[in-house]
């Protein structure tokens, strides 16, 4: 692809807990992708996306947005910039309500539009706006996804980094989630998705990162890693 | 029944304080879960500022009003200003420490503030000049001073106001979601350091104009008068739920009542003679041998908080702590 590149990650090596579980990852997103990155429980996924957004230290490499290093810019930063992440596990804030969250996701925001975007995710997520006053703790985990991820947009990314998002749904929902991933990414905003539902993944990205033990070990177009045999094997559950 | 409307009236003026004094402690908690001990020490400066002022300005003339005002007016950026100092300076370096640490440090805190003001208004009793006039009211047979009326009036203008503060505002849906989960906080792009600090200067603030009521109230201010007041505040944190905003309300208001009617009605019911127990040469002639005074007034925060940690140690409306993210 021609467009420019928004994320270029370069030899990051990140430490996390005394163990050394990133080691020298080099990827980049371009403008307009869906660009996954897939692997085994603990193969150092989420921590390099915890690393992106600062909310880990890198101990070394570097990470570049929209052209400039941000190792140095505060968390807080990022969604100005238009980088916004949906943690893992959702992190939702329980005791706001569920317009509360919504609102807070535009808290870096101060134009006439707030109002407007939350009823435009009041109608991709109808199910938000019946329980607007309800406190989030109360939503299912299903609804508390798509709240982590309507909030998300509402700061209006550039570059949107989701983390697991199908994690500890049933699979309807987990379907569910990644044909809204697919519409978030044909609305032009572009996505690092991190999963360890690899065929999924593959299924609605451009392009896909395998990573093992905190290592890239294979990159490419989404379709080619869909027919490669080692990932048939390792991540898709087929034998080869 | 007279005393029983005049405690109450004297315990919700009371109770209203310590309710504005408690949200200082609350609010902290929530947000950063640190029982800030010093924060008692922060109305004192409040009260001792507010007098300073107000004495040397009450010879002047003016309508005794505008000297309390401007004597609070003083008093309220200094203690926003130790509030400020006290999380940027003592605090915030131990963000992330063990929580003992800042605990200790708030204790630490508390003593340097309480010398300091030692040390700038020294050990005697500051008076509170004679320029209120005593007005009194009638209410339902109890006697209620326009001191009492300022004091009720202000303290629910201010719980009103932090109310539509920590609900209604951007600020406050910071506040509260910063206390949920301080780091999703930050990648919606709240910047925490701030809205903690913020925390910190409204609760001072309010601690300010606490202390200068507490001070008109009782008519003196003194360099320790921030410690029991500060641990009764805090009982009424706790008593309410810490970190619960609502709760301190509630908490100080239930307290002042029962602090007013203990005081009222130990006396009476720790009477000996009363129950026939007596030694009979002090009842002889409707004589009393009474056990505890009202000077034991202080002691009821501390038995309603001994029995809410005991019975409900997440107090009235504690935070179910299962439901933090």
């Amino acid at each position: 692809m021609g467009f420019p590149v928004l994320l270029e990650v370069r030899g990051l090596e990140v430490s996390y807990g005394g163990i050394h579980a990133v080691k020298g990852v080099d990827l980049e997103v371009r403008e307009g992708e869906l660009v996954c990155l897939i692997g085994a429980n603990g193969a150092g996924k989420s921590t390099t996306l915890r690393a992106v957004c600062g909310l880990l230290p890198a101990r070394a490499g570097s990470v570049r947005y929209g052209g400039t290093d941000i190792a140095g810019v505060a968390m807080h930063e990022l969604p100005r910039r238009g980088l916004v992440m949906v943690p893992e596990g959702r992190g939702i804030f329980p005791q706001l309500t569920v317009q509360e969250n919504l609102a807070m996701g535009a808290y870096t925001r101060n134009d006439a539009g707030i109002a407007e975007d939350i009823e435009r995710r009041y109608e991709t997520f109808p199910r938000l706006k019946e329980r607007r006053t309800q406190v989030a703790g109360t939503l299912s985990g299903g609804e508390q996804q798509m709240l982590a991820m309507g909030r998300a947009l509402m700061a209006r990314p550039k570059l949107l980094l989701l983390d697991e998002p199908s994690m500890g749904l049933a699979p309807r929902l987990v379907a569910k989630i990644f044909e809204i991933v697919r519409q978030i990414a044909s609305q032009g905003v572009t996505i690092l998705l991190v999963e360890q539902n690899a065929r999924l993944a593959l299924e609605v990205a451009n392009r896909g990162y395998v990573m093992e033990s905190g290592n890239i070990t294979l990159s490419g177009e989404a379709e080619g890693l869909l027919e490669s045999p080692k990932v048939r094997e390792a991540y898709l559950g087929e034998t080869a | 029944m007279d005393i029983f409307v005049q405690q109450l009236v004297n315990g919700l003026t009371l109770g209203a304080v310590y309710a504005i004094v408690a949200l200082g402690y609350t609010m902290v908690y929530g947000i950063i879960q640190l029982i800030n001990f010093a924060h008692g020490e922060v109305v004192m400066i409040g009260a001792m500022v507010a007098f300073t002022v107000i004495n040397a300005l009450a010879a002047g003339g003016m309508p005794p009003l505008v000297v309390v005002l401007i004597g609070t007016g003083c008093a309220i950026p200094v203690c926003m200003l130790a509030g400020y100092a006290m999380e940027r300076l003592a605090y915030r370096p131990l963000r992330n420490a063990p929580r003992l640490a800042p605990l200790i440090t708030a204790i630490g805190v508390s003593i340097i503030l309480q010398h300091l003001a030692m040390l700038v208004w020294s050990r005697n009793v500051m008076a509170f000049p004679q320029i209120i006039p005593l007005t009194t009211y009638n209410f339902l047979g109890a006697t209620i001073t326009g001191v009492q009326i300022a004091i009720l009036s202000l303290c629910f203008a201010m719980m009103t106001g932090l109310a539509l503060l920590v609900y209604r505002t951007r600020l406050g849906t910071a506040m509260r979601a910063t206390a949920q989960n301080p780091q999703v906080a930050r990648l919606m792009g709240v910047d925490v350091n701030r809205v903690i600090a913020a925390t910190f200067v409204i609760g001072a603030a309010l601690g300010a104009v606490a202390g200068v009521m507490v001070g008109t109230y009782y008519g003196v201010a003194q360099y320790t008068m921030g410690s029991v007041l500060g641990m009764k505040a805090f009982a009424a944190a706790v008593l309410g739920g810490i970190g619960n905003i609502p709760g301190a309300m509630i908490g100080g208001l239930l307290l002042g009542v029962v602090e007013a009617l203990g005081a009222g009605y130990i006396g009476d019911l720790t009477d000996l003679c009363r129950w026939g127990i007596g030694p009979e040469a002090s009842c002889a002639d409707g004589g009393h041998f009474i056990l505890f005074g009202s000077n034991y007034q202080d002691v009821f925060a501390f038995v309603v908080l001994i029995l809410v940690l005991v019975f409900r140690p997440s107090g009235l409306l504690g935070e179910r702590v299962g439901d933090r993210a």
